[in-house]
């Protein structure tokens, strides 16, 4: 399988903690094309380790592409240039020797940077905890087949349920929107007979909270959905407008 | 009311106000199109036309306020919108990748709004200001047509009016189709149509407007 | 003392949990308020349980390492969930479930847990699909199924190939629904160090702030440890980077029982090593066996192109050796297949691996059809290798990847230690030594949301409600204890990296620890794992310092653990003179080299204690067998 090898330059942002401010640092490495991206952030990392020196803080967990817990801005994008993949699938053979690559932390006021390439977004959480749900206690619910759901149904509801909560369409945003990742939220149960009932107050209230929390407006350039390594689509965003809507002029709760 | 009014100030109210105060100028730029059409055919025809409009000038009077509170709505809050945006968003990456998952006229409407609204300005205080305020141009039958035919001879005037209705053209290319995913009308089977209605008409639009100076300045042989 | 009581109830099995349940004592409404309830770990055993209590109305402090509840690895589950709804009318009952499960777990579960399981797999359906778990569906609208893992009848049910995440947002939501309301207080970013007992109850725990570093004391009624398992003691294995066995470790070290902590299971279908470089191994989803066909060549050392080796060259050898199961044998019985023939020589191009072919399922069913079934599959592996298997058959191999082993529970799910519960991976009860595919999301879910709700009660309700404080001298101690153990690595200021070490130890514990085992390869592992510590105590370097995120801090306090929790691995491997399920020792075959069980001597679990670290006493629980007669596992 393995190629040979790759010598590439990064250029890495450094920033000690959240209070401090950040700057690129050089660095120089050599890896195998077959190396992950964050395998060679491991190498370069157990070489700093070993010259006594602080590693690189990076986050990273499954390593499969499904925890959302990555994602590193590679050359400007999130996750790097190839579509759909987290950080931990982009391989280094998308790259060539002698590159140069610039990684950055994802960039918003609502995700402040914690250290190197770590960011907060716990504020995803607190939107979720607004209303990212359907309001059912464990036990006394039907049977599962008594409630019908047309496939096509059950398919979109899974295409919006498929995001990872990455952050990267917040990152990839000009605007730090993060509509893309509520909307996905709200339609995944707003498709579903299960999520009607509470339809109008789960995103009158991860709206708010959203808004809230300072995350930007969205402009509609489509820049999440382009770097959204599940696919989500914009249009779950057009959907959570028309709830929105529906829900101020229909709702009956004066007050979010 | 206060709940209309949250919802208009959400992030999603705003966006809502720009599409919809969008959709109006849209509709707006149709009639102004056809009317001015009417320059092709010559002194007369368009002469005609404003007096037609100036008969019905109580009605056309609350347009102009209706038009004016649109234009300064999406204004007003198209500038809220980019200010609060770019503090959503202080830094930006040292690479830019914008042109891979953008298109140049949804990440531009800042800019090309803004020398439309300069545009705007500039028009109104040349031809619709002259129109209704200077003089008696009642009297002067061809007044109107003459007023149009001096001012698009003035090269620099053609040629930004020329430069800012193509840019008004890139505008309308992103606002049309953003103004239906804002309402929520994307839907994967007649949302690519919607896209590319949207194309033709900012195409239409920029082609349409664009003519009268060019035609003025170059094939027009009344001078 | 410890005494080992399982607690299992009186009666016909299926009876068991009813009357259970209805014997269990009850706490007032009114009065469950004024229970703290701790909940380490927020997978789906986690979330569930912390959701659960907190509807009850119990106050719960919910902690994980990550950044968000949502992270936890059950997100990476692909294949399915088990349940016995028999929606196909294929004839699966809530009895076939269970002994399909005791069967699959090679006789060495407990009946009751298993029963138990099999019996609320059901419900757990029902609530995920309450809470929009998006699950497949038919045209009619119905739930769709699909056999998995071997199974005789058509009882997952799954959502794409990412059902694990589905699940685990569903558990995520009912939790965020509880932080919203209050009732559950999320700590994350905290990594579980100490378990605080206080006179002999479990009365505590104490973490590390990630980001600030401050070493954090809470208290609570009971403490409930839901901390997954601890594949990650082989360095390459399919568990996330960060998943680690400090939390039930720490506590096993203030005395709860580890139970079976030989019984890893070798997940037969991952891809294969590239380089050094490798951080993990990725699971490839085991439906791909529904299609593709295993083989390597007939030949040792055979370097040529897959594509170039020709038909009558090649042996399938999963379908000759288990004609009815074929490709689709069991997890344990796969794995070891394929490190026979490439301890043969005859592994893919001379690498550690072997093929899973599509060729004959592409011409019989279209590449459209495949597509259609496997696409997302094929993609992540193109992705991943830069091989295009359309083309080229895959290349896989066995990976370790879940660990039937962990802390001892009783039938409560409480472990020795009273106030201590366990649950999902994290505890030794439901797989035997070997787990069935699509089983471990059901019993995650099946101690969350539908066991620990009513076991909990039961003990709480001895225990008086007063309000707990963290001022006790045991939190300090234990506080103390850490901060020690913190300063201690940061001083040790040695040459070697913490990976550098843990690669080290991984490969001594895939060699010797790992699908084949005998008896002197456990002894020398033994000596060799401490020789290694020993230098690890000695030579770890650790950079930076405990004030703030320092990756490499919580690195090396896992590897400490690894190193001990290896070594018990071993003994426990050593200690169980058969083969059976994910336990194979190479002395303890038949003939025709399949597992040989040795019920006489060893069924029963192998609970240890620990007396002083490299010292440890075993405790036996016996197992009985009334329901399911014990039998050999015959796929043949």
């Amino acid at each position: 399988m393995s190629g040979k090898h790759l010598n590439l330059k990064l250029k890495i942002w450094r920033q000690s903690g959240p209070q401090t401010a950040g700057s690129f640092v050089d660095y120089q490495i050599e890896v195998s094309p077959d190396d992950s991206f964050l395998e060679m952030l491991d190498e370069l990392n157990n070489k700093l380790e070993s010259e006594g020196k602080e590693p690189i803080a990076f986050e990273s967990d499954c390593r499969e592409g499904i925890c959302g817990t990555c994602g590193l801005v590679i050359n400007g994008q999130p996750h790097g240039p190839i579509p759909k993949i987290a950080t931990c699938q982009l391989h280094m053979r998308n790259f060539n020797n002698g590159d140069t690559i610039w990684i950055e932390p994802f960039r918003a006021k609502a995700f402040p940077v914690l250290k190197d390439l770590i960011v907060d977004r716990s504020g995803f959480d607190a939107i979720m905890n607004a209303g990212g749900f359907i309001s059912v206690n464990t036990g006394g619910v039907p049977d599962a087949n008594e409630i019908l759901i047309p496939k096509e149904i059950a398919s979109a509801s899974m295409d919006a349920a498929a995001c990872i909560g990455c952050g990267a369409c917040v990152a990839a945003c000009k605007n730090a929107s993060a509509m893309l990742f509520v909307s996905a939220k709200v339609s995944q149960f707003a498709l579903l007979p299960q999520g009607k009932p509470e339809r109008f107050r789960r995103v009158e209230k991860m709206v708010k909270v959203m808004d809230d929390l300072g995350f930007g407006s969205c402009t509609n350039t489509y820049a999440c959905e382009a770097e959204c390594p599940k696919g989500i689509s914009v249009t779950n965003i057009a959907r959570m407008n028309r709830e929105y809507f529906l829900a101020k002029v229909k709702s009956k709760e004066l007050e979010v | 009311m206060g709940w209309l009014s949250e919802a208009l100030g959400s992030s999603i109210g705003k966006k809502f106000v720009m599409g919809f105060t969008g959709i109006g100028l849209i509709l707006f730029l149709i009639f102004h199109l056809v009317g001015n059409f009417t320059l092709y055919g010559g002194p007369e025809a368009f002469n005609g036309y404003v007096h037609t409009l100036d008969i019905v000038k109580p009605i056309i009077r609350v347009i102009e306020v209706g038009l004016g509170l649109v234009f300064i709505f999406h204004i007003y809050n198209g500038i809220k919108l980019w200010w609060e945006n770019k503090k959503a968003r202080p830094n930006d990456y040292k690479i830019s990748a914008k042109s891979k998952n953008t298109t140049f006229f949804s990440r531009t409407m800042i800019q090309t709004g803004s020398i439309v609204f300069i545009f705007l300005v500039l028009h109104l205080a040349t031809f619709w200001w002259l129109f209704n305020f200077s003089g008696e141009p009642h009297e002067k039958g061809d007044a109107y047509y003459a007023i149009v035919v001096e001012w698009f001879q003035i090269p620099w005037y053609a040629i930004f009016y020329v430069i800012a209705v193509i840019l008004l053209g890139f505008h309308l290319n992103h606002g049309f189709q953003s103004a239906f995913q804002t309402f929520g009308w994307n839907h994967k089977k007649y949302f690519p149509f919607i896209q590319k209605l949207g194309t033709v008409y900012a195409v239409i639009m920029a082609l349409g407007f664009a003519s009268f100076p060019i035609y003025f300045l170059f094939f027009y042989g009344g001078n | 003392m410890v005494k080992l009581d399982s607690k299992i109830p009186e009666g016909h099995i299926s009876e068991k949990w009813t009357n259970h349940k209805f014997n269990m004592k009850l706490i007032n409404p009114a009065n469950k308020r004024k229970y703290d309830v701790i909940v380490v770990g927020t997978g789906l055993a986690g979330a569930s349980a912390a959701a659960s209590l907190a509807e009850l109305g119990y106050n719960v402090k919910a902690f994980t390492f990550h950044d968000s509840a949502r992270r936890a690895h059950s997100i990476s589950a692909q294949g399915g969930i088990n349940a016995a709804k028999n929606y196909q009318n294929d004839g699966d009952s809530v009895y076939r479930l269970f002994f399909d499960t005791v069967k699959g777990g090679d006789f060495r579960a407990r009946e009751a847990n298993v029963y138990r399981l099999a019996e609320v797999s059901n419900n757990i359906i029902d609530q995920c699909v309450a809470q929009g778990v998006p699950f497949a569906r038919e045209y009619g609208g119905l739930l769709d199924n699909r056999s998995f893992g071997g199974a005789q009848v058509s009882r997952t049910f799954y959502a794409r190939g990412q059902t694990g995440q589905q699940l685990l947002l569903g558990a995520y939501s009912a939790l965020s629904r509880q932080v919203g309301l209050g009732k559950v207080k999320m700590y994350s970013r905290r990594e579980m160090l100490e378990l605080v007992v206080v006179d002999g109850i479990a009365r505590g725990i104490v973490c590390r702030n990630l980001v600030n570093g401050e070493i954090e004391k809470y208290s609570a009624h009971a403490v409930i440890v839901a901390t997954g398992g601890y594949s990650n003691v082989f360095f390459l294995s399919t568990n996330a980077m960060n998943c680690n066995t400090t939390a039930i470790w720490r506590a096993h070290k203030k005395g709860a029982l580890f139970a079976n902590p030989c019984f890893t299971q070798i997940h037969p279908t991952c891809l294969p090593v590239h380089g050094e470089g490798q951080s993990k191994l990725t699971l490839m989803s085991e439906s791909l066996r529904n299609d593709g066909r295993i083989w390597v060549s007939k030949k040792k050392g055979d370097m040529r192109e897959p594509n170039d080796i020709p038909e009558e060259e090649r042996d399938y050898y999963l379908e000759r050796k288990y004609p009815s199961f074929g490709n689709l044998s069991p997890r344990d019985i796969s794995s070891r297949s394929a490190k026979e023939v490439v301890d043969e020589g005859r592994g893919a191009k001379g690498q550690e691996a072997v093929y899973l072919d599509f060729e004959d399922a592409i011409k019989r069913l279209g590449r459209k059809a495949i597509e259609e079934k496997y696409g997302n599959l094929f993609e992540i592996y193109e992705t991943i290798t830069g091989e295009n298997p359309y083309a080229v058959p895959m290349k896989i191999y066995p990976a370790p990847h879940y660990t039937m082993g962990g802390l001892w529970v009783d039938y409560n799910l409480m472990s020795n230690i009273p106030g201590l519960f366990v649950l999902g991976e994290a505890n030794f009860s439901d797989h035997g030594a070997n787990r069935l595919g699509a089983s471990a999301l059901m019993q995650g879910l099946a101690d969350g949301y539908f066991v620990i709700p009513y076991t909990i009660g039961n003990y709480l309700a001895a225990d008086k409600p007063e309000k707990l404080s963290v001022d006790h001298a045991e939190f300090e101690n234990v506080k103390k204890q850490t901060e020690d153990l913190t300063k201690k690595f940061l001083s040790i200021n040695g040459k070697q990296t913490v990976d550098d070490i843990h690669k080290r130890l991984g490969r001594i514990m895939w060699n010797k620890v790992g699908m084949g085992r005998n008896e002197n390869g456990l002894k020398e592992a033994v000596n060799e794992i401490r020789e290694l510590r020993e230098e690890f105590w000695k030579d770890v370097k650790v950079p930076g310092n405990d004030k703030d995120i320092n990756q490499t801090l919580e690195r090396v306090g896992r590897l400490a653990d690894y190193f001990e929790l290896g070594e018990l691995m071993a003994v426990d491997a050593l200690n169980r003179n058969e083969s059976c399920g994910g336990h194979f020792r190479e002395e303890y075959q038949t003939e025709e080299g399949e597992a040989l069980r040795n019920d006489e001597e060893y069924t029963y679990v192998a609970a240890w204690e620990m007396e002083e670290l490299g010292k440890w006493k075993l405790h036996k629980e016996d197992l009985q067998f009334e329901y399911v007669k014990l039998s050999t596992r015959s796929y043949k």
